[in-house]
């Protein structure tokens, strides 16, 4: 009923057609790019660092945690403590660290796309405490339209780009780390 | 309803709280600039998003098909509702089909507009707004004051005491770190108790028949992925193309609206997760009438960043609250006379016609020519108030009569000149309220050009 009521009114009310523009490339000079994704990464509140400084992913975790904690892994060369397949989602409110493979870093602000199939619960990697994204160099990409040509976001059901930490300034504009997904965010490049 | 003019006067009569408010905004605006100087192609960035938003509107009734199709494809229950009550009936439709009683909602402008939470709790559902701003609003049962910052009117010394009141934290506590932290815990229980997150929508793609939702908090996905229902509500207008169209967007929505280079999450819903359902709510409620009119159809290519809000100086002094209107500021005031225009027949007078916003609008709406153009109708349509109305017919009368318009040029200097204070600086010269009038020279322009040049 509203369906095409609203179709109608659309067609009558709409105006002539107008071109779609295409999206050109923004060539810009010679950028490099990791170095960018990592400063833009520290803006935002991210952890940066590099796989090469460490002997392995779970020499990293024990010296980027000390406190270490319980940890969900997605990757295969790090256990997990937590069995992903057979927990439900809100069952993992008690993870301290998730570690996830991202697909795709933007250089321009600081964003690594993961998607549900990285994942295995989509909420793993905002219910953790802390959550650290294990990240290819020569997947970074200079700006979201780079980062866009990359995916396919209908490739599985829930896609994202993750920027930082968690955060809010919506008390008196004071930013805080930690609102309502993980306070910590760590990249780590591989 | 009260003139914007009159509630502005209330929120001044605090200068301190005026300026403090003033300086807030004006601080995000100053984030907004040194992050848009920051690419060099932003401008160009302005005008696509212009383009693309003009050329969906002019098809906009085959996307919102395609969409829906798409939608429908990946499993995804589309609704439409052609008004705010439609809306409303539709959601609470969908919950009680699932049996849900207890609702995590994130930010949505658009459930706002339609009064959903009223609606729903006097059906006895828990809404539950799960944004900090929000929630902190929905404490203190107030109308969000800003589309990006909800709660940028209070103090953080109201905000502690408040939740000392509802959260039990710890009397005189003002902390944002430590009032985050309780606020955090308190959701956190929400969100695992949660029967159905409902979301706004920033982006729907056509292409793909998917949502985008845009956060900092996580807060939006902590509900959709915890609750076994997710429902998403969005205006006719939020459609793109396809998929490479988001990369023109999300590169200008944080930018804009808080000067981040980007939202922390930006979320991409086209399934529902295992044993989940995902429903989307299309609404039309006014659009398609102001899509109708060419002079102001320009105004459905807002984004809601509010980067016209923290740039604009009449909104920085007198608050989001002074609009009496879902969407304040001057986006707020170009949209809202179309839903209402008696009603709102005020908000197009809410502005200097600086053209800051116009600026500062990341899909270059011509705001502040759509808000004069409001004010011819308005006073074409006889909606101004009596003052206003016999002001603007004498100042024709003199603007349009050279000799009329000599002599009062004449009386304003003398008088300005030679009248005591009392009888200038007086309640009927609204003009001399907070400032100085200029000091009036001795003479007008055109008699010192006929003694300076038209004798040589």
């Amino acid at each position: 009923m509203s369906k095409a009521h609203i179709l109608k009114a659309i067609q009558h009310n709409k105006p002539e057609p107008r071109p779609l523009p295409d999206i050109p490339g923004f060539e810009s000079s010679s950028m490099d790019i990791v170095q960018a994704f990592g400063s833009t990464s520290a803006q935002n509140g991210t952890r940066v660092v590099n796989a090469a400084d460490f002997a392995d992913l779970e020499s990293a975790l024990r010296t980027l945690f000390p406190d270490k904690g319980k940890i969900a892994s997605t990757l295969p060369d790090l256990t997990s403590e937590v069995n992903l397949q057979n927990s439900a989602p809100d069952a993992l409110v008690d993870v301290d660290i998730a570690v996830i493979g991202g697909q795709v870093g933007v250089a321009e602000n600081g964003a690594v796309w993961v998607t549900e199939a990285d994942c295995v619960h989509r909420v793993l990697p905002f219910i953790a405490q802390h959550l650290v994204l294990v990240l290819p160099e020569d997947r970074i990409v200079r700006n979201m339209h780079e980062a866009y040509a990359q995916i396919k976001i209908d490739d599985t059901g829930f896609g994202v780009f993750i920027a930082g930490p968690s955060k809010t300034a919506d008390i008196e504009q004071s930013l805080v780390i930690g609102a309502q997904g993980a306070r910590s965010l760590t990249i780590i490049l591989t | 309803m009260k003139e914007h003019a009159t509630k502005a006067a209330a929120f001044i009569k605090d200068e301190a709280r005026t300026d403090w408010h003033d300086e807030s905004l004006w601080f995000v605006r100053s984030k907004r600039d040194k992050a848009a100087h920051d690419i060099p192609e932003w401008e160009q960035l302005r005008e696509l998003a212009s383009q693309i938003k003009d050329h969906t509107l002019s098809h906009l009734d085959e996307y919102l098909e395609a969409f829906e199709a798409k939608a429908k494809e990946n499993g995804v229950t589309v609704h439409w509702a052609a008004d705010a009550a439609e809306h409303n009936r539709i959601v609470h439709s969908i919950l009680q089909e699932h049996n849900a009683r207890r609702i995590v909602k994130s930010k949505s402008m658009l459930t706002e507009e339609c009064g959903l939470n009223e609606y729903l709790e006097e059906q006895d559902i828990e809404v539950i707004d799960t944004d900090l701003g929000e929630r902190i609003i929905q404490l203190k049962e107030e109308p969000p004051s800003h589309i990006v910052m909800p709660a940028i009117h209070l103090k953080k010394e109201e905000v502690g005491e408040l939740f000392h009141q509802k959260l039990q934290t710890k009397k005189g506590a003002t902390d944002p770190q430590y009032l985050t932290e309780a606020a955090r815990q308190h959701l956190r229980q929400s969100f695992l108790q949660a029967d159905a997150a409902i979301t706004g929508v920033n982006f729907a793609i056509a292409e793909t028949g998917g949502v985008v939702v845009c956060t900092n908090e996580g807060n939006a996905d902590m509900g959709t992925h915890l609750a076994p229902l997710q429902i998403h509500c969005m205006g006719i207008e939020k459609i793109l193309p396809k998929a490479e169209h988001l990369g023109v967007f999300t590169r200008l929505l944080a930018r804009s609206a808080t000067g981040q280079p980007s939202t922390i999450f930006t979320s991409h819903h086209h399934k529902a997760k295992e044993g989940g359902a995902m429903h989307i709510v299309i609404v039309d409620n006014g659009r398609t009438t102001q899509l109708g009119r060419p002079d102001f159809r320009n105004s459905l290519k807002c984004i809601r960043c509010g980067a016209c809000m923290n740039t604009c100086p009449i909104y920085r002094r007198s608050g989001g609250h002074s609009y009496d209107s879902t969407v304040p500021g001057p986006i707020g005031s170009i949209l809202t006379p179309g839903i209402d225009l008696k009603k709102y027949s005020g908000l197009p007078f809410a502005s200097t016609l600086c053209g800051s916003c116009s600026d500062v609008c990341p899909v270059k709406i011509d705001i502040h020519e759509q808000l004069y153009k409001w004010r011819q109708i308005i006073a074409e349509e006889g909606h101004l108030p009596a003052a206003k109305k016999q002001s603007m017919i004498m100042a024709g009368k003199v603007l349009s009569r050279p000799g009329w318009y000599k002599a009062a040029g004449k009386s304003a200097r003398w008088v300005t000149r030679w009248l005591p204070r009392p009888l200038i600086y007086n309640s009927l010269n609204t003009w001399g309220k907070a400032r100085e009038l200029p000091k009036a020279p001795k003479e007008s322009f055109q008699e010192w050009y006929r003694k300076n040049r038209s004798a040589s």
